[in-house]
């Protein structure tokens, strides 16, 4: 769809936007509605919009495959991670008034690498399914 | 019980037996799935109905509120959506793959096109 | 009052996605279902889940149909057969669904069960205990941090699913399982 100006101008405009807006919604999440999933989620359908307006193979070269698969995975170990860090610094697992001198501040730095992780998986798993689905037709047609 | 005190929990009856409907009568696949995804949805509308306070506000704490709407239903219902669409994606990749596979995402048809199970006369 | 308002559209959406045969049309209409399902949400004060409702039930939900009508290449349904006992299933449980909401507490009553015990400590200490503003992120990632990671383990689950059904296609001879 590159072909249509006013497509590719808007679509230049709005993912900047949107992916500044994912970040918001991640770090602001603390303080107003929002959090880890809907971040994700916003940054997937930014990509999503990119690949839809400048194609597959273009998106690809952006975000290509070895990142998203290292992402799905690599959020799940974070968040397993800081469960671990919580155990190796004297408390239970998941806990986080141990992360630091403190607790409330150990609360803090817990929840902002968790909802890190949660971020990192929800994207690239809703991005490697839009790539897989997307993927499939040219498959076929080969 | 009035009508308006209890209009909620109806309207999420009448979503989920249209859910139920679209997912036991109708034979397309893609639509089972969309009957599958509106029943999930009025699931979350009858956990979250009744944490609504009147007078209350969003659960976040601020300046100058004193009552908040219940936030455990929205903790329970933001996993539930997340798997929900997990589960969707799950679904709408096997559909793709029956559709390769059978030629068809008519229930009927892909079920005439299965060799009767031994034993069974079809 | 505007809840019962948003509601009555909802359960019309409902009724037509039913009725509807052509599968586009369908998709489109999930569409509008799930956007006022989050205005629903909006007014009923769950912000966190109605901004989730609307990214993923009309942003991600929709591309994914649209993805696999594109592939599966299905837009019309077949006319369907007399459904009869579908139909007097559905209502059989909706009515005694109905008789049993006849107990359940009015709508925003505040001397309703789910208002005590868990909840209310949670809306009193959590700001305090946890230092996070939002109650929901603090019950999300603090208090049942547990289930927030079953939940994106179960996100992880669907992926690494999607990728196992939908994997490249090796040239292979017909007839050989896959």
């Amino acid at each position: 769809m590159k072909g249509y100006l006013v497509l590719r101008v808007v679509a230049k405009l709005m993912i900047a936007f949107m992916v500044v807006f994912a970040l918001y919604v991640q770090f602001h999440g603390d303080f107003g509605p929002g959090g880890g999933f809907q971040a994700g989620v916003i940054t997937a359908a930014a990509i999503v919009f990119y690949a839809i307006i400048f194609g597959l193979p273009a998106a690809r070269a952006v975000v290509p495959d070895w990142l998203v698969e290292a992402m799905v995975a690599a959020g799940v170990l974070l968040y397993a991670g800081v469960g671990f860090a919580g155990l190796v610094l004297g408390g239970n697992y998941l806990d986080y008034f141990v992360l630091a001198a403190d607790p409330v501040e150990g609360q803090h730095r817990g929840i902002f690498w968790i909802e890190l992780g949660v971020l990192i998986t929800v994207a690239g798993v809703m991005l490697k399914i839009f790539y897989m689905f997307a993927s499939r037709d040219e498959e076929r047609s080969r | 019980m009035t009508v308006a005190g209890h209009y909620s929990y109806w309207i999420t009856i009448v979503i989920a037996m249209a859910g139920l409907y679209i997912v036991i009568a109708r034979g397309n696949l893609v639509k089972k799935l969309v009957g599958l995804a509106i029943f999930q949805t009025s699931v979350y509308l009858l956990y979250i109905a009744p944490g609504k306070l009147i007078g209350g506000t969003a659960p976040i704490v601020a300046e100058g509120f004193a009552v908040y709407s219940n936030p455990l239903p929205h903790v329970l219902i933001l996993t539930a959506i997340v798997v929900g669409v997990a589960t969707l994606a799950l679904g709408l990749a096997l559909v793709v793959r029956i559709k390769e596979a059978y030629g068809s995402i008519e229930e009927d048809e892909i079920l005439g096109q299965d060799p009767a199970p031994p034993g069974r006369t079809p | 009052m505007i809840i019962a308002t948003l509601l009555t559209m909802i359960a019309v959406i409902t009724v037509v996605i039913v009725r509807e045969r052509n599968l586009f049309a369908v998709v489109v209409l999930f569409g509008i279902y799930s956007f006022l399902m989050a205005t629903v949400l909006v007014a009923l004060d769950a912000v966190d889940v109605a901004m989730t409702e609307a990214s993923v039930g009309a942003g991600i939900s929709t591309i994914l149909f649209l993805s696999a009508l594109h592939l599966s290449k299905g837009i019309e349904m077949k006319p369907l057969h007399r459904p009869f006992l579908p139909l007097i299933v559905a209502l059989a449980t909706g009515a005694a669904l109905a008789y049993g909401t006849l107990d359940l507490p009015a709508f925003s009553d505040p001397r309703a069960a789910i208002h005590q015990h868990v909840a209310k400590r949670y809306v009193d200490e959590a700001a305090r205990e946890t230092g996070v503003p939002n109650i929901v992120t603090a019950v999300l990632a603090s208090y049942r941090g547990y289930d927030t990671l079953g939940e994106v383990t179960v996100v992880f689950t669907a992926g690494i699913g999607v990728i196992a059904l939908l994997r490249r296609m090796r040239p292979r001879k017909r007839g050989e399982g896959s």
